[in-house]
C-alpha cells in the first residue's frame, strides 16, 4: 500500500516536471502543425481562400514542374553541402582533437567557430562581396595572372554552396572533435599493437567509432541546410528556387497560404524520413 | 574586511548611478515620446528620415513605417493584420481598384487634395477614383525601362527591346524580380499594349521570358538589381528606370536609362487612408503632406528611390542638378512613350506568376 502511495506520488511529480514542456510543444508545434495541415488541405480560388479538404495543392504539387524542381533543387544543394561539409570537417576536427596539444584545444575550437558569432545575413552577403566580379577571389586570381577574365561565381549555386558549407563546416567540427575526443586512446594502441598501420587503425576503428558524431552532424546540417531561405537567396541570385524560396513566393507574392503549408507539409515530410534514416542506421549501428 | 566594506560602497555607488542613469534615460525617453503613432504600409522610398521626420515634428507624432515589394506581398502583410492596424497605405496605382474591392481604403474628400497642382498625365483618375469616390492619390511616377552602363554597352543597342533577350550581352543583364513590370516590357517588346495583354499572350511571353533568363546573370529585388549595376557585376537591368539610376547619379555618372522604340512601362504609386484606421484625420495629414510640394521634393529623391513627383510645383524646390538626374524636362515625351502596368484579372495573374517561377527555375 506504501510502496502502491510512494508510486502514485513519483508519477504525479515525473508529470509534474513534463507537463510544462509538453504543454509548450502541443501549443507551439502540435497545434501549428495540425492548423497547416488543415490549410494545406484549402484551396486559393482567385483571390478568396476556400476550406476545399482536399489534395489538388499535393496533386498542382507534382503536376507543375517549376514547383517539384524546388525540391530537387533544395535536396541537390543539401546533399552536396553535407558531403563537403563532412569531408572538411573530419580532417579539422581530427586536427583539433589529435594533433593540437590538450591545452590549446579549447582555442582552437573558439577559432574554428568564430564565423557563428556574426550574423548569418550579414556573413551571407560578405560572401557576395567576396565571389563577385570584382570581388576578392577574382581580384587575387586576375593579379597573380591564374585567369584572364573574371570567374563567374556569385549568384550561382556555387555561391550558395559555399555559403552554406562556410557554416556547416563549424556545426559538424563541434560534432566530430566531441566524438573523437571521447574516443579512449587504448582502442588505437591495441589495434597498432595487434599490427594495424595508421590507415588500417583509421579505417577499421577510428572511422567507425566516429560514425555516430558524423551522422549526427551530417543531420542536422541536412535539416538546417534543406529548411534555410536566405543563403540560397542572396547568393544564388534567383537563378534557381530551392523549395523554402518557393513558399515564399506563395506567400509573399500570392498570399496563397494553402499552398505555401502544402510545401511547408512536404518538406516536413523530407526532414521526417531523413530522421527516421539516421535514426535506424544509429539504432542498428548500436545492436 | 576592508576589501568587503570597499566592494559594498562600489556596489552602491554602481546601483545608485545605475539608478540615477535609468531615471534619467526614462526622462528623456517619455520628452522624446511622441503623443501619437501612425501606422503606414510603404514602399521602400517613404522610410527615409529626411522624409518622414518633418512631419513627425510638426505634428508630434511617431510615424511607424513597414516596406513592402509588390502589392501581392503588401496585401498578404494586411490578410495577417488586425483591422485597424495600419492607417496609411502606399500602393501601386494599378491596383488601387483591387484595394478599394477589398473594402480596405477610406473615400479621401476631393477638396482635400491638390489635384490641381498634379501633372494631368498622372493624376489617373480611372485608377485613384472609383463610382465618383476618390480613395488614392498618385504621389510618384516613373519608368520600368532598361538600365545600362554606358561606358560598356553600346546605347543605340538599348534601344531596341529585342536587346533583352539577345545573346549580344549573355550574362552581363540582371532581371528585376518582380513580374508585372517585366512582363508588361515582354509584352511591349512583343508588340502587345499593356492593356491588351491577355492569356492568349503568355505562350509568347513565356518564350522570350524563358530567352531573357537564359541569357541574365540574376534576377533581384531592388537593392541586389541597383547594387549589381553600380558595381559592375551586370552592365544592363531589364525593369529599370530612373528610379535605380537617378539616385546614384553623383557617384555613378556611367549609368543612364532609356526607353526603347518600343516604348517602355510606366509606374506610379499611389497612397491612401485605410477604411479601418482609428485616426483618419491624422492619416489624411500624412497624405497632404507627402502631397505638398516639399513632401513631393523629399519623396522624390528619397534615399531608397528617385522617381518624378506627382506635385509639378515640387521643381520648386528641387535644385537643377537633382531635376537633371529625374530627367524633368523630357515628361511630356515620356509620358507619351510609356504605357501603365498591366491590370490581370485573378487568373491571368496567377498565369502570370507561374510563368515568372517557371522562369526562375529555367
Amino acid at each position: 500500500m506504501a510502496q502502491a502511495t510512494l508510486e502514485t506520488r513519483e508519477n504525479r511529480r515525473a508529470w509534474g516536471f513534463v507537463t510544462p514542456a509538453l504543454l509548450w510543444t502541443v501549443a507551439f508545434f502540435v497545434i501549428p502543425f495540425v492548423v497547416m495541415a488543415a490549410i494545406s488541405l484549402a484551396t486559393r480560388k482567385g483571390r478568396d481562400i476556400v476550406m476545399a479538404w482536399n489534395l489538388d495543392n499535393y496533386i498542382t504539387f507534382f503536376e507543375k514542374a517549376h514547383l517539384l524542381k524546388g525540391l530537387f533543387v533544395s535536396l541537390e544543394i543539401t546533399f552536396t553541402v553535407t558531403i563537403i561539409s563532412v569531408i572538411l570537417a573530419y580532417p579539422l576536427a581530427w586536427i583539433i582533437a589529435e594533433r593540437v596539444p590538450q591545452k590549446w584545444q579549447r582555442m582552437a575550437l573558439i577559432l574554428a567557430i568564430l564565423p557563428f558569432w556574426t550574423s548569418y545575413v550579414v556573413r551571407s552577403y560578405s560572401w557576395l562581396l567576396v565571389l563577385a566580379k570584382n570581388g576578392v577571389i577574382n581580384n587575387a586570381l586576375l593579379h597573380i595572372g591564374l585567369i584572364a577574365e573574371p570567374l563567374e561565381l556569385a549568384s550561382t549555386r556555387t555561391a550558395t554552396v559555399i555559403g552554406f558549407v562556410h557554416f556547416f563546416v563549424m556545426l559538424l567540427t563541434l560534432t566530430i572533435y566531441a566524438n573523437l575526443v571521447q574516443m579512449p586512446p587504448n582502442y588505437r594502441r591495441a589495434a597498432a599493437d595487434l599490427g594495424a598501420n595508421g590507415f588500417q587503425v583509421f579505417w577499421h576503428v577510428v572511422l567507425p567509432l566516429t560514425l555516430p558524431g558524423i551522422m549526427v552532424g551530417a543531420f542536422l546540417t541536412f535539416v538546417l541546410c534543406i529548411g534555410d531561405y536566405i543563403t540560397p537567396q542572396i547568393l544564388g541570385g534567383n537563378n534557381e528556387l530551392a523549395l523554402p524560396q518557393v513558399i515564399m513566393l506563395q506567400l509573399g507574392r500570392r498570399a496563397d497560404f494553402p499552398m505555401a503549408a502544402t510545401l511547408s507539409i512536404i518538406l516536413m515530410a523530407v526532414v521526417t524520413l531523413a530522421y527516421i534514416a539516421c535514426a535506424r542506421w544509429l539504432k542498428m549501428e548500436r545492436t | 574586511m576592508f576589501r568587503h566594506v570597499s566592494t559594498g560602497k562600489t556596489r552602491n555607488k554602481l546601483l545608485g548611478g545605475a539608478a540615477t542613469f535609468l531615471l534619467g534615460a526614462i526622462a528623456v525617453a517619455n520628452s522624446a515620446q511622441a503623443t501619437e503613432e501612425l501606422n503606414a504600409l510603404v514602399w521602400c522610398d517613404h522610410t527615409d528620415p529626411a522624409l518622414i521626420e518633418p512631419f513627425e515634428k510638426k505634428y508630434d507624432v511617431k510615424v511607424n513605417l513597414k516596406e513592402y515589394e509588390g502589392t501581392g506581398a503588401g496585401l498578404s502583410i494586411i490578410e495577417q493584420s488586425r483591422p485597424g492596424d495600419w492607417d496609411v497605405f502606399v500602393i501601386d496605382g494599378v491596383d488601387v481598384h483591387r484595394a478599394v474591392e477589398m473594402d480596405l481604403l477610406a473615400e479621401i474628400p476631393a477638396d482635400a487634395l491638390p489635384t490641381s497642382d498634379l501633372f494631368p498625365e498622372v493624376v489617373m483618375a480611372e485608377n485613384n477614383v472609383v463610382d465618383g469616390k476618390t480613395y488614392a492619390v498618385t504621389e510618384k511616377f516613373g519608368y520600368n525601362t532598361i538600365s545600362f552602363d554606358k561606358t560598356k554597352v553600346d546605347p543605340k543597342d538599348m534601344e531596341d527591346m529585342s536587346v533583352i533577350w539577345s545573346d549580344k550581352y549573355a550574362g552581363r543583364i540582371a532581371i528585376y524580380d518582380y513580374y508585372l513590370p517585366v512582363i508588361g516590357l515582354v509584352g511591349l517588346g512583343l508588340g502587345i499594349d499593356t492593356a491588351d495583354l491577355g492569356a492568349d499572350d503568355m505562350d509568347a511571353i513565356k518564350e522570350k521570358l524563358f530567352a531573357m533568363k537564359k541569357v541574365s546573370k540574376q534576377v533581384g529585388e531592388v537593392v541586389s538589381s541597383q547594387t549589381a549595376l553600380a558595381t559592375g557585376e551586370v552592365d544592363i537591368l531589364v525593369g529599370g528606370g530612373e528610379w535605380i539610376t537617378a539616385v546614384l547619379s553623383e557617384d555613378k555618372p556611367n549609368l543612364d536609362w532609356v526607353i526603347p522604340k518600343q516604348g517602355g512601362l510606366r509606374w506610379a504609386q499611389s497612397i491612401g487612408v485605410m477604411k479601418e484606421s482609428a485616426k483618419p484625420d491624422l492619416a489624411l495629414k500624412f497624405v497632404q503632406y507627402i502631397l505638398s510640394p516639399e513632401g513631393q521634393a523629399r519623396l522624390a529623391t528619397s534615399s531608397c528611390y528617385w522617381g518624378m513627383p506627382a506635385n509639378s510645383k515640387a521643381g520648386e524646390n528641387l535644385s537643377d542638378a537633382q531635376k537633371a538626374a529625374l530627367r524633368w524636362d523630357d515628361q511630356p515625351e515620356y509620358l507619351k512613350n510609356s504605357q501603365l502596368y498591366p491590370i490581370p484579372d485573378a487568373d491571368l495573374d496567377a498565369q502570370m506568376q507561374d510563368a515568372w517561377v517557371e522562369m526562375l527555375q529555367q
